[in-house]
This record gives C-alpha cells, sequence and structure tokens, in this order.
C-alpha cells in the first residue's frame, strides 16, 4: 500500500516522460520520442489496433528501441480525423493514419527526427492558408478540464495518472479535510449534475451525509449514457478510468460510503476492460480497500454492467436494475440520497460529474467556478455529431455560444450545406434552431428556447434533414424503450408517434398538431418518471421552431427536404432525358415506360419511391420534388 | 421478444461451465443480472432451458428471470447467427442515412432486425451508438467495423462472409 508520499515521489519520477506532452512549449528536454497512438472506441474501429501493431513491430528492429515509448490513449477529440497519431517532442499531428503510412513516420519522423509534412494535419483557414492543427480552432478554442488527461496518458498506466496529480485530491481529503469541509468546497464550486438535470452536485451530497459511520451507505456512478448517438461518458472512462474511481472514494469519504458501484453500458467493451485493469491498479496501490492513505477510511468499487435500456439511465431505475430486477422506475421520494441502492441513503452522480471533483478539491472552489456563467460553473463536453465536420469529442466553458462551437470548433456544415438546428438532450432534449446560434450554452439559457443541457449528445442537422422525420425517429426511440409501467408514457408516446407517422405519409390533418400538442403536455404532466416527461420534448420544440415544415407536409402534402418517402415525386424531365432505358431497367417496380432513344415517364401510381432511377441516370434528367 | 423454436442443444460443458458462474455469484446482493449476462455468453443466447437451471440453482423464481430478460435488449432468447449484422441506428447515423442502410442489409439478406438467415449465418441486430459517431453511419459485421457507409456497399461487403 502506497503512502501519500510515495505517491508525490513516483509522479515527481514521471514528470519527465509527462511534461512533454501537456506543455510542449515549455517542458524540459524530453526523456524520450512519445508516439501517442488513439485507442478511442471511433478510432480502434478504425484499425488503430494495427497500426499500434505495425509501431510495436518496427519498434522490436530499431537501434533506438529504449529511447521510444509508444502509448495507446483515449480518445483524442478529433474523431472525424481518426485514427490520430501525435508525436512528442514536437506535438506533431498525424491525421487518417493508415497502417501503410506507419513506415514512413517511424522510419523519417521516430527514427529520422525529420516530421513527414506530407502527412500533416492542417485545417484550410478563413484566408484559404492551412493553419497547423495545433492552431487551429478545434484545438485552441477548447479548455479541457473533464478531459484533462483524455487522448494524452496512457489509461491503463496508474502511474501515469499519477503524474497528473493522481490520487492526491483523496489523499488531500483524507489527510486535511473533514467530511463536510469536502462537500463545502463542492458546494461552493457551483458543480452541478451533468447527466442532465444539473442538480447541484454538494447539495446532493449533503442530503446523504447524515448518520455518517451509523449506517450503511453507497456512492453510485452513471455510466449508461443512455442518449443514442453521445459517447462523452464513454471516452472518460476509457482514457481516464481513474480519476472516476478518485472522485467516487472522495464522495464516499463525503457522506461516509465505504462502497461503490459503477453502472457501465455493457456496449462499452473498451471502457469495461480500462475499468477492470483501473480497479486492479487501484486496489494493488492501496487507493481503494482498507485504510486508504493509512487513515480508518475503507473504500471498493464494483462494477455493474447495464444491458440496454434506456430508462436504466434514470436513477431510480438504475438502481433497481443493480439489485437485479426489471430496471423500472420508482416514485420520488423518497430520493436515492434518503432511499436509494438496497434501501440504502446512496449519492449517484455522472461520469463527468465525477471528472471535475478531483481537480476541485485539490485547485479549490474558486479556481473551478473561474469558469462558465452566472448559474452554470465550469465546463461540459459535448459529443459533436451530425453534419459536422469535425465529429468528435470537445470540452468548452459553459457560456460559450452554439455558434463557436458548431462554426469555429466544429468546423461548420460539410458540403457548403446551410445549418438548420442542432439536437441537444438526446430523446428527452430538443432542437435549437438557426435564429438562436448565438445562445449561450448554459443550462438555463438551453432550456429556456425549449431545449435542454442534456448530458452532452449535439447533433447538428442540415436543410437535408426533416424535422418532422427526426420527431419521429426519438419518438420511435422512447416507445420502444418506455419501460411501461405507466399508462401516459407507455400509450401517449406510442399515440403520438402515430400521428407522426401518420402526417410524414401524406395523411395529416391540421387538427392532428393540436392533438399533439394536447398529448403532449398531458404525457409531460403525468408520467412518473423523466423518460416519459421529457419524452414529448423532440416534439414540441420542433413544432415550435419548424411549424411550417409541418404544415407543409399536412397542407401541401410535401416534405421540403426531401427525406419523407410517401411525400416524394420522382419525375423525367423529357429535355434532359436521352432514352437510354437504364431507369426502366433499375426500377424494381416497372414503373417507367419508353422506348429506346424516347423520353421516358414514371408511373407516379406504380413508383414505390426507392430513388434507384434518379441514382442510375447519367443524364441527371431525374429529380425527386 | 422473438422466442425461437429451434431446438436446445446445450452441452455438457456449457452447463458445468454456468454452475462454476452461478457458484462464484453466491451470496452476492444483485447476482442475477451478472449471472444472466455470463450465460448468454457461454450459451450466444438465454432459451427457456438455461432459465431455468439460473432458477433452479439459485432459487430465484423463473418468473422473475423471465421478466429480466425480457427487459433488457441485450438478452435474447433466439439464437444468433455466425455474423451478427448490426446497423448502428444512433442519431449521429440516422442522420447521415442509417435507415437506408438498415433497408438495404434487410433487403439483402430477406430478414428483418432481430431474425435470422434460415442457414444460420446472418442476423441483424439494430444498435444504438457504436461510438464511432465519426465514421458514421457505421455496421458492424461479424466484429468488423465498416464507416462511411452508403447503401450501394452493402452486398460486396456481406459478400465477404460468404
Ligand atoms: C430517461 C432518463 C435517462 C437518463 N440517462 C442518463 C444517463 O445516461 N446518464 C446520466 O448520467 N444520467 C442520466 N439520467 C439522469 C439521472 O437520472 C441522474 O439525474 C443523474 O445520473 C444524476 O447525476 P448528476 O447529478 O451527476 O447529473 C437520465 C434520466 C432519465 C429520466
Ligand atoms: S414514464 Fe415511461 S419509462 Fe418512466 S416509469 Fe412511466 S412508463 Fe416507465
Ligand atoms: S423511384 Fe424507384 S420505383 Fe420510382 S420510378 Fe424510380 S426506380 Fe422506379
Ligand atoms: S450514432 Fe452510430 S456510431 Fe454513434
Amino acid at each position: 500500500m502506497k503512502t501519500l508520499q510515495e505517491i508525490k515521489d513516483i509522479q515527481a519520477a514521471k514528470h519527465g516522460q509527462i511534461d512533454i506532452r501537456f506543455n510542449p512549449d515549455t517542458a524540459e528536454e524530453a526523456v524520450k520520442t512519445y508516439v501517442l497512438v488513439c485507442g478511442g472506441t471511433g478510432c480502434t474501429s478504425n484499425h488503430a489496433a494495427e497500426i499500434i501493431e505495425e509501431l510495436n513491430k518496427l519498434i522490436d528492429g530499431a537501434a533506438k528501441r529504449d529511447e521510444i515509448q509508444i502509448i495507446q490513449t483515449g480518445c483524442q477529440g478529433l474523431c472525424a480525423k481518426g485514427p490520430i497519431l501525435v508525436v512528442h517532442p514536437g506535438n506533431v499531428f498525424y491525421q487518417e493514419v493508415r497502417p501503410d503510412m506507419v513506415d514512413r513516420i517511424f522510419d523519417e519522423h521516430i527514427l529520422g527526427g525529420k516530421p513527414v509534412e506530407e502527412y500533416f494535419m492542417i485545417e484550410e483557414g478563413a484566408d484559404g492558408k492551412d493553419i497547423p492543427y495545433v492552431e487551429s480552432a478545434f484545438y485552441n478554442d477548447q479548455l479541457r478540464m473533464a478531459l484533462r488527461n483524455c487522448g494524452k496518458i496512457d489509461p491503463e498506466d496508474i502511474d501515469e495518472y499519477i503524474a497528473r496529480d493522481g490520487y492526491q485530491a483523496l489523499g488531500k481529503a483524507l489527510t486535511e479535510m473533514t467530511p463536510d469541509d469536502v462537500i463545502q468546497v463542492v458546494t461552493d464550486s457551483g458543480l452541478r449534475g451533468r447527466g442532465g438535470g444539473g442538480f447541484p452536485t454538494g447539495r446532493k451530497w449533503a442530503f446523504a451525509s447524515g448518520d455518517r459511520g451509523k449506517v450503511q451507505k453507497y456512492v453510485a456512478c452513471n455510466a449508461d449514457e443512455g442518449d443514442p448517438g453521445a459517447f462523452m461518458d464513454r471516452s472518460i472512462l476509457e482514457g481516464d478510468p481513474h480519476s472516476i474511481l478518485e472522485a467516487m472514494a472522495i464522495a464516499g469519504y463525503a457522506i461516509g460510503a465505504n462502497q461503490g458501484y459503477i453502472y457501465v453500458r455493457a456496449e462499452y467493451p473498451i471502457a469495461v476492460d480500462r475499468l477492470e485493469i483501473a480497479l486492479k491498479q487501484a486496489r494493488e496501490y492501496g487507493m481503494l480497500g482498507k485504510g486508504i492513505f493509512g487513515t480508518d477510511f475503507d473504500f471498493d468499487v464494483d462494477l455493474r454492467l447495464g444491458a440496454g435500456a434506456f430508462v436504466c439511465g434514470e436513477e431510480t431505475a438504475l438502481m433497481t436494475s443493480i439489485e437485479g430486477n426489471r430496471g423500472e422506475p420508482r416514485p420520488r421520494p423518497p430520493f436515492p440520497a434518503v432511499k436509494g441502492l438496497f434501501g440504502a441513503p446512496t449519492v449517484l452522480n455522472n461520469v463527468e460529474t465525477y471528472a471535475n471533483i478531483p481537480q476541485i478539491i485539490l485547485n479549490g472552489a474558486e479556481w473551478f467556478n473561474q469558469y462558465g456563467t452566472e448559474t452554470s460553473k465550469g465546463t461540459k463536453v459535448f459529443a459533436l455529431g451530425g453534419k459536422i465536420n469535425n465529429t468528435g469529442l470537445v470540452e468548452v466553458p459553459m457560456g460559450t455560444t452554439l455558434r463557436q462551437v458548431v462554426e469555429e470548433i466544429g468546423g461548420g456544415v460539410p458540403g457548403g450545406k446551410k445549418f438548420k438546428a442542432a439536437q441537444t438532450g438526446g430523446p428527452s432534449g430538443g432542437c435549437i434552431p438557426a435564429s438562436s446560434y448565438d445562445v449561450p450554452i448554459d443550462y438555463e439559457s438551453l432550456g429556456k428556447i425549449g431545449s435542454m443541457m442534456g448530458s452532452g449528445g449535439m447533433i447538428v442537422l442540415d436543410e437535408d434533414n426533416c424535422m418532422v422525420d427526426i420527431a419521429k425517429f426519438y419518438l420511435g426511440f422512447t416507445v420502444s424503450e418506455s419501460c411501461g409501467k405507466c399508462t401516459p408514457c407507455r400509450i401517449g408516446t406510442k399515440r403520438m408517434l402515430e400521428i407522426l407517422e401518420k402526417i410524414s405519409a401524406g395523411r395529416g390533418e391540421l387538427e392532428d398538431l393540436e392533438k399533439l400538442d394536447e398529448l403532449a403536455h398531458y404525457i409531460k404532466a403525468n408520467s412518473l418518471c423523466g423518460l416519459g416527461q421529457t419524452a414529448p420534448n423532440p416534439i414540441l420544440s420542433t413544432l415550435e421552431h419548424f411549424r411550417e415544415e409541418y404544415e407543409a407536409h399536412i397542407v401541401e402534402k410535401r416534405c421540403p427536404a426531401g427525406v419523407c418517402k410517401a411525400l416524394l415525386n420522382y419525375t423525367i424531365d423529357a429535355e434532359l432525358c436521352k432514352g437510354c432505358t437504364k431507369c426502366a431497367r433499375n426500377c424494381p417496380a416497372n414503373a417507367i415506360k419508353g422506348e429506346v432513344k424516347q423520353p421516358h415517364v414514371i408511373d407516379a401510381a406504380a413508383c414505390i419511391k426507392c430513388g434507384a432511377c434518379m441514382d442510375n441516370c447519367a443524364f441527371g434528367a431525374i429529380s425527386r420534388k | 421478444m422473438k422466442v425461437s423454436n429451434v431446438p436446445f442443444n446445450g452441452t455438457k460443458d456449457q452447463e458445468a461451465k454456468l454452475l462454476e458462474v452461478i457458484a462464484k455469484y453466491k451470496g452476492q446482493k444483485g447476482a442475477l443480472m451478472p449471472i444472466m449476462q455470463e450465460a448468454q455468453e457461454i450459451y450466444g443466447y438465454l432459451p427457456y432451458q438455461v432459465q431455468k437451471i439460473i432458477s433452479d440453482e439459485t432459487g430465484i423464481p423463473i418468473e422473475k428471470i423471465y421478466g429480466v430478460a425480457t427487459f433488457y435488449a441485450q438478452f435474447s432468447m433466439s439464437p444468433k447467427g455466425k455474423y451478427v449484422v448490426s446497423v448502428c441506428l444512433g442519431t449521429a447515423c440516422y442522420v447521415k442515412g442509417a435507415g437506408k442502410l438498415l433497408e438495404e442489409v434487410e433487403k439483402q439478406l430477406g430478414i428483418g432486425d432481430g431474425e435470422c438467415t434460415a442457414d444460420g449465418k446472418f442476423s441483424i441486430d439494430v444498435c444504438r451508438c457504436v461510438g464511432a459517431c465519426g465514421l458514421a453511419p457505421v455496421m458492424i459485421v461479424g466484429g468488423d467495423v465498416y464507416g462511411k457507409l452508403t447503401p450501394d456497399m452493402v452486398e460486396g461487403i456481406l459478400a465477404k462472409y460468404e
């Protein structure tokens, strides 16, 4: 078991290996050449493992093998350009690395010291000139607090975490602070829950802090990440798992619990692996276990794998699921702080919430609350996706505008298309239209315009996305995920989905919009848990901001974005048609008639709107309206 | 939940492994889910016969086990194909045309989501965000990830697994 002094000794010994990666400009000369390869889920799916294998093969035969270290990191953020490889010293980024590029990078740069400029990661600046990645907006406009170690350390090596002040916050809490001091600092920091609700974390801990040492209590971590299309929490677990274990131990000390559970999705195999490795190492070092840092505080953590049910992200459902039951929510109160896991007082926080805790304890409340807005302190991590150039993981101070995130950090919408909306909060959230592009991102501002902060999914939509279709997508999701316990949610969401389907099939009537509105408010008011209470949000926000699009579907029987199949019409322009017969041969419905070298015609009644003809016409004669 | 009518052919070996798993969790709170997860790993799915063994060994009523099995998407009562084709219908993939991709896969294989081809080779599983949104739309075939797909690429990819 390690003492606090031993932890500090490890940090000092490791300093030379770590500093160069974080402070490339000021660090003293590097001990070795460090090659960081992204091992997050995105890059791993994109052959990152082969790149590492290739590097390891090359290094085996190299003369300077002791001076080179290959490190597989967590997500480095710019998933769209993955796999990413970074070389230090020099902080040189290579993007979209293919296994066949590794040879040259290894020979010329890693051994030869001369970066392969041809492979450089560059971005086109506003003036058309190339900007190196490290000077680009994607890199410079972010503020990485929760993600501070992600992509830069080896998540499978506890010493690398320790080199970044790891476990010193726990040491400080246990040896210099009372549990109430800890709660006070977290309260003063203004940290609010990052799982979506935004509840003040310090207050939550205070509620659960009574009767310390007299009753069994638990600390739990919500790593269920149910929003389909979000991967912030996963990336933190994959890139910096020890920060979560440390934070949970601090929470345990604060409320007087000695057992923690992490509820993590079974669909996250890399995160689960890294957590298991981290748990083992933390136990070996005595950072988990009995008498941590020589005090009388005991704490351990177990993993529980979620089994693919969105509702299990809801706190009471999560706890019933850990207990081994169907994950159905139960009414609150009693709140988990009073009666949670196995009936005991329990603190449940989101992964990203925990990721902020060690830094807050080490640097103090004022350090943290200097960032952000009046009511939303610190930063927020977003998983940027959809119609955006820089798909990936970004972290910005609260109060940053949506425009900054999409246009500057995200690099805008690809293909010269127009930004239409950003969806935040997933199935519980809403769409932020272009007219609110300058809204500051904080809990209150997003709520005011009918969306929500959510847990961090941010999907960008362009002119080719139909808002009725998007609402239908989310409703389809909630219908299949409703646990079925209460009627407004189980039946109400189904009715709303049916109405949406009717509208997109061209059978909608204007009064359907009133019905949707009425149902939505009824479901919000009468559902038992957050899933049902928020399920209507995607409809309400699209109805509010894109009503004319719904009306076009209903009145003109037209889908302006050209998505809703039943409303599309394929026609052949007789002027452009050369009569090559290709479309007719490819039509699965035999809906196209015409003689060779004569203009062809589509029989609208027989057409199944598959689009095959349009894809096949070499003369651009077929259009969709 | 689709219940399959493929006859159960679990082996003694598999049963021995399952009993080991159950013994490992004996006396632990909330052990049912981990047991079921490991059981599914052993058998590939969770047919009635396997649920019955778990019930007999742990004393947990079969109704409760069945209830848990039907609640969670991860548990399957019908066997999967040799190659599971998972089409991601997470939001990032959906807005980039994953719906059309799924249609094409269903057309190529002649089966729907949750079903298995008659020769046992392929089954389709819709999933939500596999974490490779940078590659959207994404599909996984037998563990291999394919990204930035268009429907016309599906046929060629599936052909590799013939
Ligand atoms: C339907 C539903 C799904 C949820 N999914 C998640 C989730 O995936 N991750 C999460 O951290 N919180 C989720 N929450 C919020 C949790 O109930 C809970 O508020 C949160 O984990 C508390 O942690 P925090 O205060 O640190 O945010 C969900 C809530 C609802 C109603
Ligand atoms: S609101 Fe929906 S998910 Fe929540 S308890 Fe009711 S039926 Fe279940
Ligand atoms: S859209 Fe499809 S069905 Fe309709 S005419 Fe073209 S090829 Fe035939
Ligand atoms: S939405 Fe498909 S990988 Fe994320």
